[in-house]
């Protein structure tokens, strides 16, 4: 990737994050939002890339993002996610989870809601460490251990969960509207069942060797059950919730952390990882291969060794997820860098469509907008 | 350069010397001015667009230390004139942005590009002065937009700046210009065609050497003096004399010193005139003797009122080709590392500073790029560009970064975990388990055992591992129960680590083996916990008390194995024999007959 274009932002960029685009229309992603750290002023700001119809779009990088507004923010942005068309969730390290609400004709951002010590200790504050969204309800994890469950519309916090985790939970994502998975830094996925009551993971899984803290995870979009993580050592997983205890599948991807991964939201055969080791890969792999898959519906095969399986007589591909029957030494699954090398951490990453962003501890933004899926 | 001490009111001085630089305090100020108190040495690390150029620059030195190792070094210039456009480039982007400090700026890129024509491209005789010609018209901008406001006139030829913008032209040696321009002129004044094509000969026949040709230097300086001539006879046959302005620009062709000085607005600096000088009298200048021209044309161009600015000595000291000067006058004047530290690093990879026979040759790169360094080290968010540099100096790069990057504050796990890499990365062993102690102590303090579990394996710290267990054990004690069930049930292969931390583990595991009713596996366990004497001094008696409900069950524990094991520990083997007593004082009372002790383990310990 020579022709890589890099926006500069004066800003070490920790979150990237595209507006949603209306699933109906066929538009691709204009406007994206970012979220900085390590300032002594931290700022959320939003970028347009105003797609302008397409013409003499060489190269993917073309274009440079240009701000549309920003606002101050309180602590570091340790994560962002959009809650709708307007509105952004913020994870601070003061501990606390903002709503910011753009308002697209004056141009600016503001402050909708905030909960202030939404994570913290008995004598000092804990960073927030990441949020996940499904509107009305936010769901926030912290460096204290703690869950809380918001809702958008009310003042006070719905629900916590004390003491939820004895290490820092570093990632949470939804599994069902019900049920959401946390990761933590002994190496553990935590699945909650927000029905019930108590205070207790209805499921832990782990890795079956060392406990790598585990510092990102994603749901396969169209399979509930499929989970990638990635870990303080740059391993990717992937787990299959129903299973017992270990991953599926393990793979070396990276030499240093990975922040974030990122299944395609339309294409799930593909996969998008970063790290602090500066590189940011595309996973692709292919679910009509000829090579046997080794979980399909019938039999519970699992384990990542076996080839005997053999492959359905067919129809039932569209249901195998291509990702639990890979490691990366079969030909099915490629990857590919997407930076040029030499950048400083690769903190976030975001993929809708065509388009993907990310950004960096070099205070630069990558836009890529034929991203080939 | 001085600096004001706020404290005693007083000033500071230093004076660099081969080897050393001296800092004394002073109660005298500096004379003259530094170039622009815009930028001080503190703030301007500070200024959001100033970051756009140390980020973008620090890409690419990491680029350049790594360009072409297994290339000869001649075959390598071409990579380095590239690296030096490409910083230029950073500076003029930064330019686009920052109105205020535009003039430091321009300065800057002024002196980068005056030393990478005659340092980096080393242009010979001929080229030089191509070189040259780019470097001045690029950095006098304003003839274009007079030209603009010419041409948008009604009447171009009779605008009041039209003949300042041919004379412009021809100062800077843009011939094709200069003879459109006077189109405009020839077609207003049909009478004086006959001169208008004259001049327009001349102009168009205007040797430039042209490096990618044939021709040798030699050659060009023949057809040069021939072309010369034929201006000078224009001139000597009065052929322009009716028209002022072209004998004026003949005179100009024919490098007349005294037209040239009468053109000083239109120069506006002693360094354009040297270049003008240089194009009409000597185009084959060898670099070795421009030192004498610039001399000269500075003297004659700035008289006796106007004060020699520090940017005219730079650009003199460049002339010279006085490396070192250069450097230390651009580190006097401008009160930051940037522009110093980075160019000569580069000059160091072009090789330069050695064959310049410094004092401290390549210690001078690594000073600069220390001193710069540390200076980003100061910023809250600029240590990680920091850490590349110390990298590359490697005398003491490690030492200074070892210093600095324990002082970085380690408000989130986020953060610690990024100090961290570039700790472990460089096995810097002591600060990886600093910071790690820092942030396992930080959570212990907090109640969170499984993060500061987690921080001790990280650094594979057996005494914290053993510290936390501890907790965990005390909280035990105090309550019954274990806190945190998903941290010891779940430690895996980190239990190893320390020796309570297994046993704690394990102990863990035969709560949960006792459970689950599995009596015989969880007897084992609690056997195998004794005699690996693993146990500390305070649990003996829980481990005992465990054991007692265990001696009740039938075939669990032989008794011959409980008095085997504690033979070897003596205080546990009273113990154990005050256990068997109580068992069976218990089996007294209830009834129940389940063993008798061996009367020998009796007899020895009672």
């Amino acid at each position: 990737m020579e022709s890589v274009n890099a926006k500069y932002v004066s800003q070490k960029v920790s979150r990237t994050r595209w507006r949603p685009v209306s699933v109906s229309s066929f538009q691709q992603p204009e406007i994206f939002a970012t979220g900085s750290w390590d300032n002594e002023d931290n700022k959320v700001s939003l970028w347009s890339i105003g797609n302008y119809g397409g013409l003499g779009m060489e190269d993917g990088f073309e274009g440079d993002p240009q701000l549309l507004c920003d606002i101050k923010h309180d602590g570091d942005v340790l994560d962002l996610q959009f809650l709708d068309q307007e509105r952004i969730v913020t994870a601070s390290s003061t501990g606390g989870v903002t709503i910011l609400r753009h308002h697209p004709n004056s141009q600016t951002l503001s402050v909708s809601h905030q909960w202030e010590r939404a994570h913290r200790y008995p004598c000092d504050n804990a960073p927030c460490t990441s949020v996940v969204c499904s509107s009305p309800e936010i769901v926030s994890v912290g460096e204290d251990g703690r869950i809380v469950v918001f809702r958008a519309d009310q003042e006070g916090v719905c629900r916590v969960i004390e003491n939820a985790d004895s290490s820092t939970i570093h990632a949470v994502t939804y599994l069902r509207t019900t049920e959401v998975l946390t990761v933590n830094s002994i190496g553990q996925l935590k699945l909650w069942d927000l029905r019930q009551q108590g205070g207790s993971p209805s499921k832990i899984l782990s890795l079956s060797g060392d406990r790598v803290p585990l510092h990102c995870v994603d749901r396969h979009p169209n399979q509930q059950h499929v989970v990638a993580t990635g870990g303080q050592d740059g391993t990717l997983c992937i787990w299959d919730v129903r299973e017992e205890s270990s991953p599926v599948a393990l793979m070396e991807a990276h030499s240093a952390e990975m922040w974030e991964v990122h299944f395609h939201p339309t294409n799930p055969d593909h996969l998008f990882t970063c790290s602090e080791d500066g590189s940011l890969l595309h996973w692709e792999t292919s679910s009509h291969s000829d090579m046997p898959s080794l979980l399909h519906e019938g039999s519970r095969n699992s384990g990542v060794t076996s080839r005997s399986a053999m492959a359905p007589a067919g129809g039932n591909k569209s249901l195998i997820s291509a990702w639990l029957s890979g490691d990366s030494s079969k030909s099915c699954l490629k990857t590919s860098h997407m930076l040029p090398s030499q950048t400083l951490s690769v903190n976030s990453l975001d993929v809708l469509g065509q388009c993907l962003v990310c950004g960096t501890d070099g205070e630069a933004i990558f836009v890529n907008r034929q991203v080939l899926v | 350069m001085s600096d004001l001490d706020i404290s005693t009111g007083k000033h500071m001085g230093f004076a660099w010397g081969p080897g050393d630089i001296l800092v004394y305090e002073t109660l005298y100020k500096a004379k003259g001015t530094c170039m622009d108190p815009l930028i001080r040495k503190d703030e301007d690390i500070y200024s959001p667009i100033l970051r756009k150029l140390f980020n973008e620059s620090h890409h690419i030195f990491v680029g350049l230390q790594t360009v072409g190792e297994d290339v000869p070094s001649k075959n390598k210039k071409p990579q380095f004139v590239s690296i030096s456009k490409n910083y230029r480039s950073v500076i003029r982007a930064c330019m686009e942005e920052l109105q205020q400090l535009v003039s430091i700026l321009l300065a800057i890129e002024l002196i980068w590009n005056l030393c990478e024509v005659l340092f980096i491209d080393a242009a010979p005789a001929g080229s030089l002065l191509l070189h040259l010609l780019d470097w001045v018209r690029l950095h006098k901008a304003d003839v274009d937009e007079k030209t603009r406001e010419v041409l948008q006139s009604e009447s171009p030829a009779e605008h009041h700046n039209y003949w300042d913008v041919v004379v412009s032209y021809v100062l800077q040696g843009r011939v094709e210009e200069a003879r459109q321009m006077l189109v405009k002129q020839a077609n207003l004044h049909p009478a004086a065609r006959g001169m208008f094509k004259l001049m327009d000969k001349l102009l168009s026949k205007m040797p430039f050497y042209n490096p990618r040709s044939t021709q040798t230097l030699t050659e060009f300086d023949v057809i040069w003096r021939h072309w010369h001539e034929e201006v000078d006879r224009c001139l000597q046959d009065n052929s322009f004399s009716s028209n002022q302005h072209l004998e004026f620009i003949c005179k100009i062709l024919l490098g007349d010193e005294d037209s040239l000085l009468e053109c000083k607005d239109l120069l506006g600096t002693w360094y354009h005139f040297l270049v003008t000088r240089l194009l009409f009298c000597h185009p084959t200048v060898k670099p070795t003797d421009l030192h004498y021209y610039a001399q000269s044309c500075m003297t004659m161009f700035l008289d006796s009122r106007s004060v020699s600015e520090p940017l005219d000595s730079i650009l003199l000291a460049s002339f010279e080709f006085d490396i070192h000067q250069v450097i230390k006058d651009c580190s006097i004047v401008l009160n930051n590392w940037w522009f110093v530290a980075h160019l000569t690093d580069l000059l160091d990879h072009c090789k330069l500073l050695q064959s310049h026979n410094l004092h401290f040759g390549s210690n001078l790169r690594e000073f600069l790029l220390l001193e710069y360094a540390s200076g980003l080290f100061t910023h809250h968010s600029l240590w990680q560009l920091a850490v590349d540099y110390f990298d590359h100096c490697p005398e003491f790069g490690r030492v200074y970064l070892e210093l600095q990057i324990e002082r970085v504050p380690l408000e989130t796990e986020r953060k610690a975990l990024k100090v961290l890499r570039v700790c472990e990365e460089r096995q810097m062993s002591e600060q990886v388990r600093s910071i790690c102690k820092i942030m396992a102590t930080r959570a212990l303090r907090n109640n969170r055992l499984g993060s500061a579990l987690s921080w001790s394996i990280r650094a594979k710290d057996a005494a914290f591992a053993t510290l936390i267990s501890e907790r965990f054990l005390q909280d035990y004690s105090t309550r019954g129960t274990f806190s945190d069930l998903d941290l010891i049930d779940n430690l895996g292969p980190s239990m190893l680590l320390s020796n309570r931390l297994t046993f704690l583990g394990k102990y863990r595991e035969f709560h949960r083996l006792y459970g689950q009713k599995h009596f015989s596996k969880a007897a084992k366990l609690l056997l195998s916990l004794m005699t690996a004497k693993i146990a500390p001094q305070s649990f003996w008696m829980t481990l005992l008390t465990d054991a007692l409900p265990l001696l009740e069950q039938k075939e669990v524990i032989s008794p011959h194995a409980l008095s085997s094991c504690s033979k070897s520990v003596p205080i546990l083997a009273h113990a154990t024999a005050s256990t068997l007593r109580l068992s069976r004082r218990v089996q007294g009372e209830t009834g129940q007959a389940a063993y008798a002790p061996p009367p020998s383990v009796e007899l020895e310990y009672l």
